[in-house]
């Protein structure tokens, strides 16, 4: 990272199954990159992509953090969590995999789609796990690209 | 309304029940929480869903429906398919949205009233 | 449509919003499960749903959705009302299963959205 980042923020997130604050860090991110006038569907992707990070920590670990870095031609979300970790990424990464509990469900999530709603949006993405400690996604939201619907 | 009819004119793709397509289509009902549906649904609905996984036939079939179509060209998981084929129950897939598919099985119903 | 045309076709009831009922809205999404509403909802669409826990304000925020609508008679919690207040995102509230709200709107004029939201 050569560049001076425009922003360089960490936001802690409570996991455990405790979905009282579930989506205010992504509501914070929002927040910010519209102040900083980037365009609505950068903001929408890279919220998104939080979202779903941010329910991944909430639904499956014992807590995390999520970076949001901001450069001039991209954006960078680094989610890090203490947990149970995923033994299988490729499988995790299925659409309609799922190892949602009950409560998870219930709230609406838990369809199997989280990972792949994040690598879809990403420009690029980087997810590495280890069983019994955690998991860690970096990825990488490109401003400057031609993604205008 | 025939299941059948529905399925002409949504250009439905069938996946299983195919010997069950003179079932008549009573009403519709769209959701994707199983209790949901459990509770409130009723006999002769064609469920509309976006749920694939195996326990969408048990709850078909225990309510009795006339089939379950599934949206956004989902496809029937395999041990669901199986399933599906085992207790006669239809599932369509349609590549439109839930809303879309939801809307127009609604109208289509409506005009046979 | 606009929200008011909307609530009178379901005889909803605006729980916040009451201030907004002239916004149009021109799509729609039906959903329970919020993964779906995230890949293939569009920024300005109602969302239409049977959920009433925050996580449905919080999703509605993060795509710029319009409006929630919450069918089958449900009604938001405490937190996800005050969390639609604090995010200005309109509630309205229809004893209407979420099939025939679809059907109702569609009738008149309104349309799902399709798209994926940035898609390649």
């Amino acid at each position: 990272m050569d560049e001076k980042p425009l922003f360089d923020g960490s936001f802690s997130v409570v996991g455990g199954g405790n979905y009282d604050n579930a989506g205010e860090v992504s509501t914070s991110i929002k927040t910010i990159l519209k102040k900083m006038g980037l365009p609505g569907d950068v903001v929408r992707k890279v919220a998104l992509v939080s979202y779903e990070a941010e329910i991944n920590i909430v639904s499956y670990a014992r807590k995390g953090m999520i970076r949001l870095r901001v450069v001039s031609d991209r954006i960078m979300i680094e989610a890090i969590d203490e947990g149970q970790g995923i033994p299988d990424i490729e499988l995790a990464m299925q659409p309609g995999w799922s190892t949602a509990n009950q409560k998870t469900r219930e709230m609406g999530f838990g369809a199997g789609m989280g990972l792949c709603n994040i690598k879809t949006f990403s420009d690029t993405f980087h997810i590495s796990s280890e069983v019994g400690k955690g998991t860690h996604l970096k990825i990488i939201i490109n401003t400057n690209s031609s993604s205008l619907q | 309304m025939d299941l059948e009819s529905v399925i002409k004119v949504l250009n439905l793709k069938v996946r299983s029940g195919e010997d069950k397509l003179k079932t008549e289509v009573r009403g519709g009902y769209a959701g994707d929480l199983l209790s949901d549906v459990m509770a409130n649904s009723k006999e002769g609905d064609l469920w509309i869903t976006r749920q694939v996984h195996q326990n969408i036939v048990a709850v078909a079939s225990l309510k009795e429906h006339a089939g379950i179509v599934l949206v956004q060209d989902s496809e029937p998981a395999k041990d669901t398919l199986e399933k599906a084929i085992k207790e006669g129950i239809p599932i369509l897939v349609s590549e439109l949205s839930g809303f879309e598919v939801t809307a127009r099985i609604y109208n289509l119903l409506k005009k046979t009233d | 449509m606009t929200l008011h045309e909307i609530k009178e076709l379901l005889d909803a009831e605006v729980l916040i919003g009451e201030n907004q009922l002239g916004m149009e809205v021109k799509t729609a999404f039906v959903a329970d499960l919020m993964s779906d509403v995230l890949a293939f909802a569009t920024a300005g669409s109602l969302l239409i749903t049977g959920l009433t826990n925050p996580q449905v304000v919080r999703t509605a925020d993060v795509l710029d959705i319009a409006a929630v609508l919450m069918g089958r008679g449900k009604r938001p919690s405490q937190e996800t009302f005050q969390l639609a207040e604090e995010l200005n995102i309109p509630i309205l509230t229809t004893k209407f299963i979420l099939f025939e709200i679809a059907g109702r709107l569609y009738a008149n004029g309104m349309r799902g959205c399709i798209e994926k939201v940035g898609s390649k």
